[in-house]
């Protein structure tokens, strides 16, 4: 069992007018055998959330804190982070060039696992996850989403899930910019995933369509920086009929 | 090819563009008056730390020699040429002090022949190495290469000396040339060098200078074209020390039509006081009607207190071209790439190697002379060893 519990997280982004104030205590709890939504406007501070988790150095945390089965992540550095089981699919994967897929993988994998991985069997490993995703095994040859168009980043980042295995895995759109087969695709991956044992899953969405293949059990309305409400999956359906007019303020 | 009357007229404004000087090189001349001691303030020395040379542009004559340690294939043969025969096979003249120092003291020059046609899988190998520092060695080598020869020419320089040279490679129509000179000197050698590469008609010449050791390392490389369809890629690999002053400058004199040059060059730098130069000159003569230039110099800056100059020159002076473009940048390792890699629980040590892996990767494939990209590779890894990677 594992259990990730973000406490009235507080977190800033230095601008040019000093600190600014992006998430303004954010309490959520996500256990695996779990998968929770959250959707919310542009801008309402979705991925400062996923990357203040991951430990991105860009983000201040200012207040609240972050336990993954209790113990603090926040004192953790970004790849203890990583070898304490959290994982996040990124918006934007970043292309490192030079570095084979095989390569990443190999070394990612080799620091998870803190041993090297069988060689015979991690072959066939890769080529079945990078199979599974639609990629083509040449892939593991080219640098490091490098030239990658952005559908196979995303399938990209899955197959890196299904490989380094995770104990919470936190989506940030990945399902932005798939077409509909590579949704599917991705969909699958996510859903094997979770069938793994003990596995916890938070997935930043803007679209139900998504939802519809990944249920969640979980659906979390991100407004301002906070949840603004949290629900079942019928929060979902609510959402897409009337958006999140309710939830933003009004202009005066 | 039917000589027409464009092409003769082409051919006899290169003789006439023979004199007209480019501001970016002093002219070449055998004549050592020609090329007064420098001050240090001269726009080509500027960068250079001249005490730092111990004495070498003084030009004392010296009987010391490097070891030599040779591997030829069956067909090139090595003899020795005096300095008048050199210069008759169409040697580039000395363009500076150094290379015009180094052809005078000599006393003769190493002949390499690779005959026409000459075509082997099996590199020929020189490897150089000094004793000490004490040692002064002036070097003067000519590589004749026959016309459609193919040949891959490895040159490695190690251990001490203050060793300066200058080496030709004249280069026969139709050819394809590799060559590699390796600087993995110890930490207190000095090194200036020039290599200077004649492309024959329709010649292709890939040069790579890869240069990790010594306290001084100042490399020239010098490309003119012996008439068109030649092309010349220049590739180049540097990993500065703490203290260390690498330089590498290059010239492609665009002397004909329908030239290439194509010049990469990436440096890592790490430690208190490295510093590295690197200077792009190109020339696109008025008779250069056709050529296609591009140039880059890349530079990863590993910690602080290193320096590292990059500067590209064009001088154009004709439109009539199908492309010239140059790109330097110097940068530290991307937040977001270290990110990236650490959000896989890759250590930031271990991080860091795969980025400056990742940042030669490329041109280590360019050089693509198999068998030395191992040791290029354990040599990057050697060198990450001492600062990125060291424990503290
Ligand atoms: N350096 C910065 N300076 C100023 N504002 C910033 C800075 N970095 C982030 N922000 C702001 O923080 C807010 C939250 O951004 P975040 O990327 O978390 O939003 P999001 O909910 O993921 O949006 P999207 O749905 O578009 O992905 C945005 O308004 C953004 O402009
Ligand atoms: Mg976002």
């Amino acid at each position: 069992m594992s259990t990730l519990e973000i406490k009235d997280l507080q977190v800033s982004v230095t601008t040019d007018d000093g600190p600014k104030e992006i998430l303004k205590g954010v309490t959520l709890t996500i256990s695996s055998g779990e998968t929770h939504a959250i959707m919310g406007p542009n801008g309402s501070g979705k991925s400062t959330l996923a990357y203040s988790i991951a430990g991105h150095p860009k983000y201040q945390i200012t207040g609240g804190s972050v336990t993954l089965d209790g113990e603090d992540i926040l004192e953790m550095s970004v790849d203890e982070r990583a070898r304490a089981g959290l994982f996040l699919a990124m918006q934007y994967p970043v292309e490192v060039p030079g570095v084979s897929v095989a390569n990443f993988l190999r070394t990612a994998k080799t620091a998870i696992d803190g041993e090297a991985p069988k060689l015979r069997t991690w072959v066939k490993d890769v080529n079945g996850a990078m199979e599974r995703m639609s990629l083509d095994a040449s892939f593991s040859q080219r640098s490091v989403n490098e030239g990658f168009s952005g559908g196979e980043k995303k399938r990209h980042e899955i197959a890196q899930l299904d490989l380094l295995d995770p104990n919470v895995a936190i989506l940030d759109e990945t399902d932005s910019g798939l077409d509909i087969d590579a949704l599917k695709v991705v969909s699958d991956g996510v859903n094997r995933f979770r069938e793994r044992e003990n596995k916890a899953v938070l997935l930043i969405t803007h679209y139900t369509r998504i939802l519809r293949y990944i249920q969640p059990d979980h659906v979390h309305v991100f407004v301002d920086g906070r949840v603004a409400e949290s629900g079942g999956p019928a929060l979902a359906e609510e959402l897409e009929a009337n958006g999140y007019e309710k939830y933003v303020l009004a202009p005066r | 090819m039917t000589v027409t009357e464009a092409s003769r007229e082409s051919v006899a404004a290169v003789l006439e563009q023979d004199r007209v000087e480019s501001h970016l090189n002093p002219p070449p001349s055998y004549d050592l008056t020609d090329h007064p001691v420098p001050t240090g303030r001269e726009e080509v020395w500027r960068f250079t730390p001249i005490k730092r040379l111990r004495g070498i542009l003084d030009g004392e004559s010296s009987a010391d020699a490097l070891t030599w340690q040779t591997e030829v294939p069956e067909g090139i043969t090595i003899s020795t040429i005096t300095a008048e025969e050199a210069r008759d096979l169409g040697e580039l003249p000395p363009n500076e002090r150094p290379a015009a120092l180094a052809v005078a003291n000599a006393g003769g020059a190493t002949l390499v022949d690779v005959p026409a046609e000459f075509a082997s899988d099996e590199p020929l190998v020189l490897r150089l190495s000094g004793d000490s520092v004490d040692d002064l060695v002036w070097g003067h080598l000519v590589f004749r290469v026959g016309n459609h020869a193919e040949v891959t020419i490895v040159l490695v320089h190690t251990g001490s000396a203050r060793y300066c040279t200058t080496t030709s490679y004249v280069v026969g129509d139709g050819a394809q040339v590799r060559i590699l000179s390796l600087q993995d000197w110890e930490d207190d050698a000095v090194h200036l060098g020039r290599d200077s590469i004649r492309v024959g008609r329709d010649a292709n010449v890939r040069h790579a200078a890869v240069t990790f050791g010594g306290d001084l390392v100042r490399m020239h490389t010098n490309v003119e074209y012996d008439g068109p369809g030649g092309e010349a890629e220049l590739l180049g690999l540097y990993f500065a020390d703490e203290g260390q002053h690498i330089e590498h400058r290059l010239f492609a004199d665009h002397n004909a039509p329908k030239t290439k040059s194509n010049v990469v060059y990436k440096g890592a730098l790490q430690g208190e006081g490295a510093h590295t130069v690197w200077i792009g000159n190109v020339l696109i003569r008025k008779v250069a009607e056709g050529i296609e230039t591009y140039e880059e110099n890349r530079n990863l800056v590993l910690t602080d207190g290193c320096q590292a100059d990059s500067v590209p020159n064009l001088e154009i002076e004709t439109g009539e071209i199908e492309g010239a473009g140059h790109a330097s940048a110097t940068a530290r390792f991307d937040d977001e790439q270290l990110f990236y890699l650490r959000s896989r629980g890759v250590s930031e040590k271990e991080a860091q190697r795969l980025v400056v892996h990742g940042f030669f990767n490329d041109l280590i494939r360019k050089i693509d002379i198999p068998s030395v990209e191992e040791q290029l590779l354990a040599t990057v890894e050697a060198e990450l060893a001492k600062n990125v990677l060291k424990e503290i």
